[in-house]
């Protein structure tokens, strides 16, 4: 029986709770793909640096904050800089879309003509926020670091496995809860939101029925600001703020909302969730628990890894190439590519 | 008409060059570190500490009967070996070195070896290139470094694990020739010493979650996770998970994870970790750092100190053999680093040369504590760090 709770601690410690953490990330963000995609119709390769963007201007308020001397207790003050951040991330966008993509959507120019546009301003904003802040490590987060830590956990069970369980993680995983709830009540219930989805379903049926495409991209971009900067934010939180790494997070998000189905917000939630799954799962060393829940005569010797962590990025394509294969509309139904 | 000009102009000029050269005592040593690439916030300062000694011998005129020694400085952009094979011929056939002080990256020090010091018989004193593979490169005995190999630290940092009675220990790499190099490195000595690696593997750079890492690394266990990596990259992501998930609380580190962001970011939550990185305690350390802040340079920025000794090698070495010819003096390099014979710190460079003029010999310890073994390789010394109370402690070097 200790074994048997030994073994599923393990297992959440290892794979359940850092890989809900890091699905919810990646959902936030593949989120804000798929919006794109699904109403201004490209895939945006900028989606990534968006997200450092936004969280540049809350960590830059963060800091501001922290100076004058404001916390929120055990909460790292970051949440408060959010707002902020998103200020500075929609002005961001709704300027790049003024002046680059309005004159490509005027121009009725291809899909693949806006990736590669998206591309340029993917590097634009690359450099710009290495600019200011800079191109190293930043910390930001600050209050309780831990909601349970692994030696508390062992101390107050007597197991022999510790269980962590940051704050960050919880918060990740309620604010991806709420967020989402929040954007599917836009989207299914107001006007807007309705108006939103008409204008992705049928562009030229929802401008003949009189909806202000101007106004559909401004609160598109909006919606995309404020979910790339509180994911990008909280992946700032749980792990570190570097301008590079939200760069590189642009495969992993991208494979998540191809493979939920491109243009469906719930096909990129489960994409999130199946892409951080498989990583963390697929690479995982299983011996540890399975030591603990085999009888001893079953034991492995080895460590029981299906795949080497260093092919943990190859996992996430291969599940990409089979979707892609076998339903090319992804899980859920979304538009084919 | 144009082109006849030209012609005639340039043979002038070659003219006059031979002219002079053979009219004045002068000798010249190429300097080529990656003046531009991932480096070039260093190769400032090492290419001043090699151009310390060649001033300081130059000055003396005690060499080879007054000789004045030059520096010409080339650029071998650290990462791009077409371009550094470029600019080292470039030195040899039209600026006529005697001696090369460099490269610096273990990549192009390998090209320029192969390429142009050997067809060249040029000999050339990398004071940075580390990588273990250069070993074993085909030099003909004329290539030498003044900087250990990381097969010397991974034995280093192997033999301090074993002491403290660490047995068992998980290791993580960064996925490149340095960190690939130095765990197998690693784990051939510390296996080799009774200790048992229960997982070797690597991590990239610059990525965004390393749960996975951390998760096969806590399964396959140990006391210690032993992580040769960039304390600025992924090294220190991998530490952050496994602290988090109390999977590790003991580390052993290489030198890309000591420094001051380590103990920054973590402080006392990795209090006894163990750690390796180039350092001595010798007394020409600190005598080369009041010269080189004298000189307006910072002697303590990495690899410099190990530059000034790369070119007072090849100088004394020329002094020791009465030649400049690098096939003269090649023979000489370990001669004059190596005991028996007089120590000679930084700023004794005129008296080495007295003395080796006078048919006398000398043991060269620089600022870096120089000893040359096997086929030219620096021993290396290192300091052995551990983190007391959130804060870096040298506890003693090996």
């Amino acid at each position: 029986m200790i074994d048997l709770l030994n073994g599923i601690v393990a297992l959440a410690n290892f794979v359940l709770i850092p890989a809900i953490a890091y699905g919810s990330q990646l959902a936030l963000g593949a989120l804000g793909v798929t919006l794109i995609y699904g109403i201004l119709r490209f895939s945006n390769f900028a989606h990534g640096d968006t997200m450092a963007v936004g969280t540049m201007f809350a960590v830059l308020v963060t800091w501001g904050l922290q100076g004058m001397g404001v916390s929120l207790g055990p909460f790292p003050t970051a949440l408060l800089a959010i707002p902020f951040g998103i200020l500075g991330a929609a002005a961001i966008v709704l300027l790049t879309d003024k002046y680059v993509y309005k004159f490509y959507r005027a121009q009725k120019a291809k899909p693949v003509i806006l990736v590669i546009v998206s591309m340029g301003v993917m590097f634009i904003y690359n450099g710009f926020t290495r600019i200011i802040i800079g191109p190293d490590d930043h910390r930001f987060a600050d209050g309780e670091r831990f909601v349970i830590s692994a030696r508390t956990f062992r101390d107050m069970t007597g197991l022999e496995e510790g269980l962590a369980l940051r704050t960050t993680q919880v918060i990740t995983v309620v604010t991806a809860v709420v967020v989402v709830a929040a954007l599917f009540w836009f989207l299914n219930k107001t006007r807007t939101g309705k108006s939103m989805r008409a204008f992705s379903d049928n562009e030229d049926l929802a401008l003949l029925s009189g909806i202000n495409p101007e106004r559909v991209v401004l609160v598109t971009w909006l919606i995309v600001a404020s979910l790339a900067t509180v994911a990008g934010v909280l992946y700032g939180l749980d792990k570190s703020f570097k301008a590079f790494t939200y760069f590189q997070l642009l495969l992993p998000i991208f494979a998540a909302a191809i493979v939920g189905g491109l243009g469906n917000p719930l096909g990129a939630i489960a994409g999130g969730f199946v892409i951080a799954f498989s990583e963390v799962g697929i690479t995982y060393a299983w011996k540890k628990v399975l030591v603990y829940l085999m009888p001893p005569a079953l034991e492995p010797d080895g460590l029981v890894q299906i795949l080497s962590t260093e092919y943990k990025f190859a996992v996430s394509f291969v599940i990409l190439v089979i979707v892609l294969l076998f339903r090319p509309t992804g899980l859920f139904r979304g538009k084919s590519l | 008409m144009k082109k006849l000009l030209t012609a005639t102009a340039a043979g002038a000029l070659l003219a006059g060059a031979a002219f002079a050269d053979s009219h004045s005592n002068e000798i010249k040593m190429g300097i080529i570190l990656g003046f531009t690439g991932p480096i070039e916030s260093l190769t400032p300062n090492m290419a001043a500490g090699a151009e310390m000694a060649i001033n300081e011998v130059s000055e003396s005129g005690a060499l080879l009967d007054g000789a004045t020694v030059t520096s010409v400085r080339a650029d071998s952009t650290c990462v791009d070996s077409a371009a550094a094979t470029a600019a080292a011929e470039r030195l040899i056939t039209s600026d006529g070195i005697k001696a090369m002080m460099g490269p610096d990256c273990s990549g192009v020090t390998g090209a320029v070896l192969a390429n142009v010091a050997v067809p060249n018989g040029m000999v050339m004193i990398s004071p940075s290139a580390t990588s273990p593979a250069l070993t074993d490169a085909e030099d003909n005995g004329l290539f030498f470094r003044t900087a250990p190999s990381d097969a010397r630290q991974g034995e280093v940092l192997a033999n301090i694990m074993l002491e403290k009675g660490i047995s068992e220990a998980a290791v993580t790499y960064t996925n490149n020739d340095y960190g690939k190099g130095f765990a197998d490195a690693f784990q051939s000595s510390y296996e080799a010493g009774g200790g048992t690696v229960t997982l070797s593997t690597p991590h990239e750079d610059g990525k965004a979650d390393y749960s996975a890492e951390v998760g096969s690394l806590a399964s396959a266990g140990g006391d210690a996770l032993v992580v040769l990596g960039y304390v600025d990259q992924g090294g220190a992501g991998v530490i952050q998970g496994a602290i988090d998930s109390g999977a590790f609380d003991m580390f052993a580190l290489g030198d890309g994870m000591i420094g001051d962001s380590l103990t920054a970011a973590f402080g006392s939550d990795i209090d006894g970790t163990i750690g390796t990185a180039p350092g001595s305690d010798n007394e020409g350390g600190a005598k080369f750092a009041e010269m080189a802040s004298a000189a307006g340079i910072d002697g303590t920025s990495v690899y410099a100190g190990e530059s000034y000794d790369a070119a007072a090698l090849m100088l004394l070495a020329m002094a020791a053999a009465g030649s400049s010819d690098p096939a003269d003096y090649v023979g000489k390099i370990e001669m004059v680093a190596n005991a028996p014979g007089e120590t000679i710190l930084p700023g004794e460079l005129a008296k080495a040369i007295q003395i080796l003029s006078d048919g006398g010999d000398v043991d060269y310890a620089g600022a870096t504590g120089v000893e040359l073994v096997g086929s030219g390789e620096a021993a290396g010394s290192y300091a052995e760090f551990v983190v007391e109370d959130g804060a870096l402690k040298v506890v003693g070097y090996r």
